[in-house]
C-alpha cells in the first residue's frame, strides 16, 4: 500500500509538471515559432506577461518528481539517471538557458539582444521537453536496466518509442500553452491575440492527438508490453478518458470558453499518466524491477508520505493564493508587444 | 550508528555494475556546480531578510526612499533566485548523474531532508512572485507580510540541504547488516551530529556573503560621492547585518572545530598537518606539508595550542594523521591551505565589522576613512572566497569517503561514459551564464532610483 500511495506522489508530480511546466516550454514554442519582429511582437509579449509570476513556480514540480523518486525509489533513481545519462545532461543544461534567458530578457535595451534572448529560451523550451519525453520512452519500453549505467547509453532514448514520446511532449506543451494563453489574452483584452492563439491551440491540439493514436502504431512494433497495457484494463480506460477529454477540450476552445477548457486539457495529460502506470503495473522499471521492489523500506516510505501531507497543508493555501491572484488578474504586468518597448 | 565510526566499515553497494575508478572528473563536475550554486544563495539566505526590514522602516515612516531601496533590491533578489533555482536543479540532477550508486545505497536514508526542501523552494518561489509582482498591487501590510514566508523559506531550505551534507559527514539514521544498509530511520539521519554547526555557520555565512558583496557596490559609489540618503541607507542596513554576523561567525567556527575533532579526527588532523597522535599538539599557521617528511614545513609553531583550540585544554590528546592508513587521508595541503584562508579571512572580516559597529554606536556615523570603504570594496570577493573555501574544507577534508568511513567516492561514482564531455559543455554553459547575469544586474543598478517609487 505505501509504495502504491508514494507512487501516487510521483504521478501527481509528473502530472503537474506534465501540465504547468509543459504549458511553459510551449510557450516557448510559439515564441519561438511568432514570426518576425514585429509581426512576432504581439504574440512574444503576450507569452512573457503570462509568464513570469508563476514559471519557478511550475519549475519546481520537477524538482518534487526527483526528490521523491530518488526517497522513494533509490535504485530505480540511480539506474535512470545512469543509464538515461545524456538526455538528462541535455535537458539540465536546457534548463539553465531557460531560466536565464527568460529571466533576462525582460530587460534587453535592444530588439537586437531580446532576440538573441528569446531565441535561446525558445529552442531550449523545445530541447528540454523532448529529452525528458525521451527519458520517459526510455523507461516505459523497459530500456532502463538495474545498475550503474547499465542500459545502452544511446538506444535507450534513441528509439522508437521515446522520439515518439518526446514528439508529443512538445506537442502536447505547445497545445496546452496555445490553450493557457488565448485565456490570458482575453484577460488582457486582445482579441486579436485570443484568435491567433485559439487557432493554434485548435492546430497543435488536432496534430497532437494524431500523433498519439498513430504513435499507437509505433508501440504496437517497439513496445509490445507497455502497448498491451495501454490497450486493456485500466490502462485503456485511461486512454479513452485522455481522448475524451482531448476532444472536449478542443470543443470547449472552438466554443472559446477557456477556463473549462484549462481544467479538461490538464485531465486529459493527467490520464495519460495515470494510463501509463497502470500499463507498466506491477513494474516500476518494466521487466525489471517491480514496484515493491523498488520501494525503499516502509519506514521511509511512510516519512515521505507524512511530510508531503504536511506539506501540503501549508502549500496549498499558498498555491491557490498564487493561482487566485494570477487568476484575478492582480500580479499582471501591464501587457506591452516586445518589440514596441524598442520603438522610439 | 554513532559512536561505531572510528573502523572503515565499508558498504555493499546497492546498484550492481562497475564504477569508475577515475572520480577525478565526477568530482571536479560537482565541485564546479556548487561553487556556483552556494554563493548565489547566499542571496536567497539573506537578501530576504534585507529588503523585508528596509520595507518595515518604509512602513513605519513613510519614507519613499526605503520603499524605492526595498524594491530594487526584491528585484535583483528574484533574478538571483531564478539563477539559484536553475543551478540548483542542475546539483539535483547531476545527484543522479555522478553519483547514481550513492544515491542508490543511501537514497532512502537521506532523500527526506531534501524533500523538505522542496517544500520550502516551493514555497519560496510561490512568495516571492507574489512579492515582487505584488508591489503597489496589494495593500501595504499585505506585501509586506508575503515577504515573511520568504524569508522563514529561506532557512529551512538550506536547513535540509545542510543536515544532509552533515549526515555525509557524521552518518546516522540506519544499520549495516553484512555490509547492507538496512532499516533506514530518516528524522536520525537528518538530526545528525554535525547538522547543528553546520548550518549556524552556513547561515551567518549567507549573510556575510550578501551583505558584504552589496555593501561593496554601495562602497563604491559611495567613494564616487554618491552619498545621499538612497546610497546611505543601503550601505549601513548592509554593514549591519554583516557586521553583526561576521564577529558571530568566529565563536561558531570555533565550536564547528571542536565537532571536528571529535567527530573525524582525520580532518582535523589534515586541517592541521599533524602528523602524530600527541598531547599538546601545537597549532602550525602558514607552511606547507611535506608529505614525505610527514611535517609541516616553513610554517609558524605555536606549541600547545591546537589542544587548546580543539579541545579547549592545553595537554588533551589530538590524534594525528598515522592514525589511518596512507589511502584513508585526505589531500592535505588542499584541505589545510583552504582551512587556513577561511579562517584568515574571517577573522579579518569580524575585525571590519568591530570597527564598523564601534564607529556607528559612539558617534551614530559611518567611519570617514576612505580606506575604510575600499575594505568593505574588498570584504565582498573575500567572504567569497572564504565561503569556498570552507567548504572545500568541509568536503575535501572528508575524502576518500562520499559518506565518512563508510562508502568511498569512487565506489559512488557513475560507469557512464562521456563526462569529460559533460564537462567542458557545463563549463561553457556557467561561463554564459556568469556573463549573462552580471550584465543584467549592471542594468539594474544603471537605472535611477526614482524609477521605482512610481510603477
Ligand atoms: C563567509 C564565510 C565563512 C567564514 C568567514 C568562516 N567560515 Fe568556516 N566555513 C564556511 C564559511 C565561513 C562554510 C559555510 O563554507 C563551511 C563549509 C561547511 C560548513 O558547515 O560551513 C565552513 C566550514 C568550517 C569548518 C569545517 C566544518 C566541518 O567540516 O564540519 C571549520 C572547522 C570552520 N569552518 C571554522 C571556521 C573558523 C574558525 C572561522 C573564523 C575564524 C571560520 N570558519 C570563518
Ligand atoms: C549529497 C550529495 C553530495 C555529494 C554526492 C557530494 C560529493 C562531493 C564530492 C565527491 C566532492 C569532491 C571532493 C573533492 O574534490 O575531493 C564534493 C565537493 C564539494 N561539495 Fe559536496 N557533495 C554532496 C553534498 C554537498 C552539499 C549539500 C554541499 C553544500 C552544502 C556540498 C559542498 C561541496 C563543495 C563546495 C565542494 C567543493 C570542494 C572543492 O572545491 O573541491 N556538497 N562534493
Ligand atoms: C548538493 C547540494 C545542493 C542541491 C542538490 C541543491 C538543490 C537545489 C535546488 C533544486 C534548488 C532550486 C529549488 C527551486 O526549484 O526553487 C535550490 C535552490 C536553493 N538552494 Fe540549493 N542545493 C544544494 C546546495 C545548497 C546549499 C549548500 C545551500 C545553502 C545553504 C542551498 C540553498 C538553497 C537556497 C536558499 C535555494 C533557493 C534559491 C535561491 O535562494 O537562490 N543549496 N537548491
Amino acid at each position: 500500500m505505501l509504495p502504491q500511495l508514494c507512487l501516487a506522489l510521483v504521478i501527481v508530480g509528473v502530472t503537474a509538471y506534465g501540465v504547468l511546466g509543459s504549458a511553459d516550454f510551449g510557450a516557448g514554442f510559439w515564441d519561438l515559432t511568432a514570426g518576425g519582429a514585429e509581426r512576432g511582437g504581439r504574440i512574444r509579449g503576450m507569452v512573457e506577461r503570462s509568464m513570469s509570476p508563476v514559471w519557478e513556480a511550475n519549475h519546481v514540480w520537477l524538482i518534487f518528481v526527483l526528490v521523491i523518486v530518488w526517497t522513494a525509489f533509490p535504485v530505480a533513481f540511480g539506474s535512470i539517471f545512469s543509464t538515461l545519462s545524456i538526455p538528462l545532461f541535455l535537458a539540465a543544461l536546457g534548463i539553465i538557458f531557460r531560466g536565464t534567458a527568460f529571466a533576462l530578457r525582460g530587460h534587453a535595451a535592444t530588439m537586437k539582444e531580446a532576440r538573441g534572448l528569446g531565441a535561446l529560451f525558445a529552442l531550449s523550451s523545445v530541447l528540454i521537453p523532448f529529452c525528458l519525453g525521451a527519458a520517459v520512452g526510455g523507461i516505459a519500453s523497459g530500456r532502463v536496466e538495474v545498475g550503474n549505467a547499465a542500459g545502452e547509453p544511446f538506444g535507450s532514448w534513441l528509439n522508437p518509442t521515446s522520439v515518439l514520446v518526446g514528439v508529443i511532449a512538445v506537442l502536447n506543451g505547445a497545445y496546452l500553452a496555445a490553450v493557457f494563453l488565448a485565456g490570458d489574452s482575453r484577460r488582457a483584452g486582445q482579441p486579436d491575440l485570443v484568435r491567433a492563439f485559439r487557432a493554434r491551440a485548435l492546430g497543435a491540439g488536432a496534430l497532437a492527438g494524431l500523433v498519439a493514436l498513430g504513435g499507437l502504431l509505433v508501440l504496437h512494433s517497439d513496445a509490445r508490453a507497455l502497448y498491451d497495457g495501454l490497450t486493456s484494463g485500466g490502462g485503456l480506460i485511461m486512454v479513452i478518458v485522455s481522448a475524451l477529454a482531448g476532444v472536449a477540450t478542443l470543443g470547449l476552445v472552438w466554443a472559446e470558453r477557456y477556463g473549462p477548457a484549462r481544467l479538461t486539457s490538464a485531465l486529459a495529460v493527467a490520464a495519460v499518466v495515470v494510463g501509463w502506470a497502470l500499463a507498466q503495473d506491477p513494474y516500476f522499471l518494466p521487466g525489471r524491477l517491480t514496484l515493491r521492489q523498488a520501494a525503499a523500506p516502509d519506514a521511509v516510505l511512510s516519512v515521505v508520505l507524512i511530510s508531503m501531507a504536511v506539506g501540503t497543508l501549508i502549500l496549498a493555501p499558498s498555491l491557490a493564493y498564487l493561482y487566485r491572484l494570477t487568476l484575478q488578474g492582480r500580479l499582471d504586468q501591464d501587457y506591452e508587444p516586445l518589440d514596441q518597448r524598442f520603438r522610439p | 550508528m554513532p559512536g561505531a565510526l572510528l573502523f572503515a566499515a565499508q558498504v555493499v553497494e546497492a546498484l550492481p555494475g562497475n564504477a569508475q575508478r577515475d572520480t577525478e572528473l565526477a568530482r571536479q563536475m560537482q565541485a564546479l556546480s556548487l561553487t556556483v550554486h552556494i554563493p548565489i544563495v547566499c542571496f536567497g539566505i539573506a537578501f530576504p531578510a534585507m529588503f523585508l526590514f528596509v520595507e518595515g522602516l518604509h512602513l513605519r515612516t513613510g519614507d519613499q526612499t526605503y520603499k524605492a531601496l526595498a524594491k530594487r533590491w526584491s528585484k535583483v533578489a528574484l533574478v538571483l533566485f531564478a539563477v539559484g533555482v536553475v543551478t540548483g536543479t542542475i546539483l539535483s540532477f547531476e545527484f543522479g548523474l555522478l553519483w547514481p550508486s550513492f544515491m542508490a545505497t543511501f537514497g532512502d536514508v537521506f532523500g527526506i531532508g531534501f524533500a523538505l526542501e522542496g517544500i520550502s523552494f516551493f514555497v519560496e518561489a510561490i512568495f516571492i512572485a507574489i512579492y515582487v509582482y505584488g508591489w503597489d498591487r496589494l495593500s501595504p501590510r499585505a506585501h509586506f507580510l508575503t515577504g515573511v514566508p520568504i524569508v522563514v523559506s529561506g532557512f529551512t531550505g538550506s536547513f535540509n540541504v545542510i543536515a544532509v551534507n552533515g549526515w555525509m559527514n557524521t552518518p546516522d539514521g540506519f544499520d549495516l547488516v553484512g555490509g547492507r544498509v538496512v532499516n533506514p530511520r530518516p528524522f536520525d539521519a537528518l538530526f545528525n551530529q554535525n547538522m547543528w554547526h553546520e548550518i549556524i555557520h552556513m547561515y551567518l555565512a549567507g549573510y556575510i556573503v550578501c551583505g558584504f558583496i552589496v555593501a561593496g557596490v554601495y562602497a563604491f559609489a559611495w567613494l564616487r560621492g554618491r552619498r545621499d540618503h538612497y546610497h546611505r541607507t543601503a550601505l549601513v542596513v548592509c554593514l549591519a547585518f554583516a557586521s553583526l554576523a561576521a564577529p558571530v561567525q568566529v565563536v561558531v567556527g570555533d565550536w564547528a572545530g571542536r565537532d571536528v575533532a571529535k567527530s573525524q579526527p582525520v580532518k582535523l588532523a589534515a586541517l592541521e598537518g599533524l602528523q602524530r597522535t600527541e598531547r599538546g599538539a601545537p597549532f602550525t599557521i602558514g607552511g606547507i606539508y611535506d608529505r614525505d617528511k610527514g611535517e609541516v614545513r616553513y610554517g609558524i609553531h605555536v606549541p600547545k595550542l591546537l589542544s587548546l583550540l580543539a579541545r579547549h585544554d592545553p595537554n588533551a590528546r589530538v590524534i594525528g594523521l598515522e592514525s589511518v592508513k596512507p589511502a584513508d587521508r585526505p589531500p592535505v595541503n588542499v584541505v589545510r591551505i583552504a582551512f587556513q584562508t577561511m579562517v584568515g579571512i574571517g577573522t579579518g572580516l569580524a575585525l571590519l565589522g568591530a570597527l564598523f559597529f564601534s564607529t556607528w554606536l559612539r558617534k551614530g556615523r559611518l567611519p570617514r576613512s576612505r580606506w575604510f570603504y575600499r575594505a568593505v570594496m574588498a570584504a565582498g570577493p573575500l567572504s567569497f572566497v572564504a565561503l569556498i573555501a570552507g567548504w572545500i574544507t568541509t568536503e575535501v577534508g572528508r575524502q576518500p569517503w562520499i559518506v565518512y568511513k563508510l562508502m568511498r567516492t569512487t565506489q559512488a561514482v557513475t560507469s557512464a561514459d562521456g563526462l569529460a564531455v559533460g564537462y567542458a559543455g557545463l563549463v561553457a554553459v556557467y561561463i554564459g551564464l556568469g556573463a549573462a547575469v552580471v550584465w543584467l544586474l549592471r542594468r539594474l543598478a544603471r537605472r535611477p532610483a526614482e524609477s521605482e517609487v512610481a510603477g
